[in-house]
């Protein structure tokens, strides 16, 4: 228990400027503690033995300390690549679409990819945050708040490709039913305007779970600001300006917490509409990406024309999302102090069997595919798979074919990073080893990035005619416009770490086994 | 309704908003709030920096009406959402498209499931900043320091002065019996 003020060494040793004061002793049969297998015993969630205090410090501390030396020149590269992206950005609107390389035959390439790709790495974070609150999965609170975060900032780098790549964004508003002059109004029998209803509402769905979830923490910061106000005198934002940053910190904080005080009977509401909004966003996140599948299954494009499209597409957003809060997560655990407490190597042993899981229905559904080209008897849609995708040149050589596929490179990457190397996971050795976790994640991103490639473009750019046979190649102008987004999704993640509660401070207090007002039972804490 | 209600007084002359006491763990705040429900006191509350597991039934709290509203609102979401795609499809803007009738049904499921969770989720929010009274920027015990260590890691209970069982010194007495700490009184 601390003093009031807030206590110098303890916020000092956990947010890292002091010697941290616990070491994680690593034992190489339970890994930090949490690897244990006997399902009679309940590994702890938080490390160390911490209190309620302990969480307080070390995640305002996050928010409130400045960060290691690393932090500058990892933002300024970020937002370099950021910035390079918005003017890529711009240099297409005053331009025209044409400087992509789209063509008469791949009309749809880059873009729509990069649009799938981002919308689906948000669905994890919906994923921690609803689903596993449904089925009471405690240790999603030390992930979800980041989890919700990445989708957030997923969803605004998915947003942009289908605004910009209309051609005349000005126009881009005609997609909302709104009263005009003309008296025009959207077709609501396209997909591509479902498309718009869905993403917006997961935006904005989001983004109001998201907020909800900080209110009590908001309201933890501003009241560390308030008795530090009142406690002493701080540092200004600026040389010679007279505004301190914690009172700025007590304004900006207090009124993002709406006055919350913690209240019982406002618990009492706040974790009812908390289940409800877990409960809506549990069928919307599984609504999104249907949608954006129908996008591609309600064309006849034989290689979209697919039933098994919204199952595999969820299961590929789950995917390619849980694989980008592990490359976000890990490193993140190792460059902050005592974040290793908050996120156990069991958290991380947890997503990679989820990883592992829909790894293998992503790939059952790639089989699924094949299956069906060839059960259907159908023509133009087994030389989809065979001829656009499957066969590389040096195959057909051997094989005494005449066609092979310009593609091939592309489906065996998506092959190799998207079923192949998750399969790693079977072995516990892989699974509890956060430098293994993380070489498969970024390469089950950059399979899932393929994955969408080769859905889209392989499967236009040979059409029912050879005459309408094209290839696609980036424009130097494609290639930095989605780095271009990279550099806005990293960049918007680091200034959530820096200025917002990267953790669910009242949830992790909730879960730790002080919290139960059942003393005599903390052995079944964790059980309710 | 011409019951006077009572105003206390500081020494500084202050009006009193009400009493507050510590408690040291979830377990006696959770004990001292069921002897506090069963003496009968109407105005108070329990602050704590979570939600303690049970204190809705050991404060004796109604359960919340805001599910029902938030329901009620988002179907009527969803209905609003079928009705706008009905209008425009049929009377706005027909438009045929592969020859489908103009009021077939079916490819308005989506848009009208999206506005419904749309219409859910900004209810469940607001709703709640309704229900509980928020933004409420200022509050009286948002000026004692000894509060806003709720956020960190104390537990509190504060009973108001304008509970009709209120009585500076039997209320405090009370809460000492019941494992209070800390007492304080609140100015308004």
């Amino acid at each position: 228990m601390s003093s009031i003020p807030p206590d110098e060494i303890t916020s000092g040793r956990l947010s890292g400027a002091l010697r941290p004061d616990r070491a994680i002793a690593i034992d190489p049969r339970t890994g930090d503690g949490t690897l244990i297998d006997d399902p009679s015993l309940r590994p702890a969630l938080v490390l160390s033995n911490r209190g309620f205090h302990d969480i307080t410090e070390t995640v305002c501390g996050y928010v409130e300390q400045r960060p290691g030396g690393w932090w500058l020149p990892v933002f300024g590269l970020v937002s370099t690549l950021a910035g390079v992206g918005t003017l890529m950005i711009l240099y297409l609107l005053v331009t025209g679409v044409g400087v992509w390389g789209l063509n008469n035959q791949v009309d749809w390439a880059w873009d729509i990819t990069n649009f799938v790709f981002w919308i689906g790495i948000g669905h994890a974070g919906t994923l921690i945050s609803a689903i596993l609150c449904l089925l009471k999965q405690k240790w999603r609170t030390s992930i979800n708040r980041a989890a919700e975060a990445m989708t957030i900032f997923a969803v605004i780098c998915a947003g942009t490709f289908p605004g910009i790549h209309v051609g005349r964004v000005w126009m881009i508003w005609m997609v909302f039913p709104i009263p005009n002059a003309n008296g025009i109004w959207p077709n609501f029998r396209s997909p591509l305007l479902w498309d718009v209803f869905a993403v917006s509402t997961y935006f904005t769905v989001s983004l109001l779970f998201w907020y909800m979830g900080m209110i009590p923490d908001f309201a933890t910061l501003r009241d560390r600001a308030v008795l530090r106000m009142r406690a002493a005198s701080g540092p200004t934002v600026a040389p010679f300006i007279n505004l301190r940053q914690d009172s700025l910190r007590a304004w900006i904080y207090g009124v993002l917490a709406m006055g919350w005080r913690f209240s019982t009977r406002h618990w009492q509401n706040y974790e009812k509409a908390y289940i409800m909004l877990a409960g809506v966003s549990t069928p919307l996140v599984l609504s999104v990406h249907s949608i954006v599948s129908f996008d591609f299954a309600t064309s006849i494009v034989p290689g979209w024309h697919t039933t098994i499209f919204p199952p595999y597409f969820v299961a590929g957003a789950i995917f390619g999302g849980f694989a980008m809060v592990l490359g976000l997560m890990i490193p993140a655990r190792e460059l902050y102090p005592n974040m290793k407490e908050l996120i156990t190597l069991r958290h991380l042993e947890n997503m990679a069997k989820i990883i592992l899981v829909t790894g293998s229905m992503v790939g059952f559904a790639y089989f699924m595919e094949f299956f069906i080209a060839w059960y259907s008897g159908n023509q133009y849609e087994s030389d989809v798979f065979v001829y656009n995708r499957l066969l590389p040149p040096f195959i057909s050589e051997v094989l005494g074919l005449e066609r092979s596929a310009p593609y091939w490179w592309a489906y065996w990457i998506m092959i190799s990073c998207n079923v192949l190397s998750p399969q790693l996971f079977w072995f516990k050795r892989f699974r509890t080893s956060p430098m293994a976790i993380f070489a498969v994640s970024m390469a089950v991103t950059v399979g899932m990035w393929f994955e969408r490639f080769v859905i889209i473009v392989t499967s236009i750019h040979r059409a029912f005619l050879p005459g309408e046979w094209g290839m696609f190649f980036p424009t130097p102008v494609d290639i930095l416009t989605f780095v271009g987004t990279i550099g806005i999704f990293i960049t918007l993640f680091m200034l959530f770490l820096r200025f917002l509660p990267a953790f669910a401070m009242s949830e992790i207090k909730n879960v730790l086994p002080q919290a139960s007002p059942h003393p005599h039972h903390t052995a079944h804490a964790g059980q309710h | 309704m011409s019951k006077v209600r009572k105003i206390y007084k500081t020494e500084g002359g202050e009006t009193v908003y009400g009493v507050m006491a510590e408690f040291d763990s979830p377990a006696s705040l959770t004990h001292g709030a069921e002897k506090l429900r069963d003496a009968g006191y109407s105005r108070w509350d329990v602050y704590s920096p979570f939600p303690v597991h049970g204190m809705d039934e050991a404060m004796g709290l109604k359960s919340t009406l805001l599910p029902l509203v938030t329901g009620i609102v988002g179907l009527g979401g969803a209905g609003l959402g079928y009705l706008l795609q009905w209008w425009v499809t049929t009377r706005g803007y027909p438009t045929v498209v592969q020859g489908k009738p103009f009021d077939a049904l079916q490819p308005w499921v989506p848009v009208t499931f999206e506005i419904g969770v749309l219409f859910t989720a900004f209810a469940a929010l607001f709703g709640m900043f309704a229900f509980n009274a928020l933004p409420m920027w200022y509050h009286p015990l948002l000026k004692k320091e000894r509060f806003l260590r709720v956020s960190d890691d104390r537990f509190v209970i504060c009973i108001e002065a304008n509970d009709p069982k209120f009585d500076p010194d039997a209320t405090r007495e009370l809460l000492e019996r019941v494992g209070g700490k800390h007492f304080d009184f609140v100015e308004e």
